[in-house]
């Protein structure tokens, strides 16, 4: 049986351990992250929301989900 | 009565009060003030969703953006590209073009970082967006935020929650005689009068967060800010009687006893 391979990411500043070939979409659903009240950054690109499906998180990616919170 | 609203973008508001959504105890009192403030206009923040704290609240779930204009800003940003990068993802959230632009220069005072914020203005034009602009209140500056395209114009009355009331009329005046772009006070209001200068002025609009959301009774706070702005704006469209050195009796001298 082949072995699943681990890979380390960054996610919102943290160091997390994912599956390997795992999706932007995976992570986001893993999460309970509704989709439309964020965005999502990969390496300093904006992704487009309907595309997470085919992006797959490599070693070392960063990424970051922000939402809106209170501020004046 | 001739109908006076609030236009910025083309778009149509009934308040000229907006209101920033920080610093309250938790979202439901944010909720309510809003509310009672009768603001249609909120700024909020772009921040990190908490990973670890799947069961906060979102903002979104108190405050429905479908019935109250969303205002996303870029507080925290000290340079260009820390704004772009700010409003770009405020935009793929949900479609917002409608942006609060506030590039900071100094974290002490939070004074705005005017070089920058100009580049800012133009990037963020040209990509779209409809820019309201957090500003020194410099007439010249001023002049430049509007060349770049900006939609409305936000002079500080005072530093960012210092409640110390606007502390250069002269200005505001100079900035409202030169400008046709809704000019909107932001930042530095204190008390709910503070609003009433600002309209008295010829301000468009005020901002306030920390007057409301700091005061003993933010309700009440928010209710009299409210009040404020449309006393404000009516005195300065009623136009003001002229002063005089001396005194004028108000009852006629003819006839006394």
């Amino acid at each position: 049986m082949k072995k699943i391979k681990k890979i380390q990411i960054k996610l919102n500043g943290k160091l997390k351990i994912i599956l390997e070939n795992l999706t932007v979409k995976n992570l986001v659903n893993d999460l309970n992250i509704p989709l439309n009240k964020v965005a999502i950054e990969l390496n300093h690109e904006i992704l487009d929301k309907k595309k997470l499906n085919s992006i797959k998180l490599k070693k070392n990616d960063k990424i970051e989900i922000v939402h809106f919170i209170g501020g004046g | 009565m001739k109908k006076d609203n609030l236009v910025i973008a083309k778009k149509k508001f009934y308040s000229r009060l907006i209101v920033g959504t920080g610093k309250y105890k938790n979202m439901r009192e944010c909720a309510r003030a809003i509310n009672f403030s009768g603001a249609e206009i909120v700024t909020v923040a772009v921040r990190r969703v908490n990973i670890t704290d799947k069961k906060k609240p979102l903002l979104m779930d108190y405050i429905d953006p479908k019935k109250i204009t969303y205002l996303p800003n870029t507080a925290g940003c000290f340079n260009s590209d820390e704004a772009l990068r700010t409003l770009r993802l405020a935009r793929e959230i949900g479609g917002w073009k409608l942006v609060k632009l506030e590039v900071l220069g100094d974290k002490k005072n939070l004074l705005p970082e005017m070089i920058e914020t100009l580049k800012s203005t133009e990037v963020l034009t040209k990509e779209g967006f409809k820019v309201m602009v957090y500003c020194n209140d410099d007439p010249l500056m001023c002049k430049r935020l509007e060349n770049a395209g900006a939609c409305a114009i936000m002079p500080l009355a005072a530093p960012i929650g210092s409640g110390l009331g606007i502390q250069n009329k002269i200005n505001i005046r100079i900035i409202r005689k030169q400008t046709k772009l809704p000019l909107i006070i932001d930042a530095g209001l204190g008390q709910a009068s503070d609003a009433s200068i600002a309209m008295e002025l010829g301000c468009d609009g005020v901002l306030v967060n920390t007057a409301i959301a700091k005061a003993k009774k933010p309700f009440e706070m928010a209710v009299a800010f409210k009040h404020a702005v449309i006393a404000g704006r009516k005195s300065y469209l009623s136009g003001r009687m002229n002063k005089t050195l001396m005194g004028n009796p108000s009852s006629p001298q003819k006839g006394t006893i």
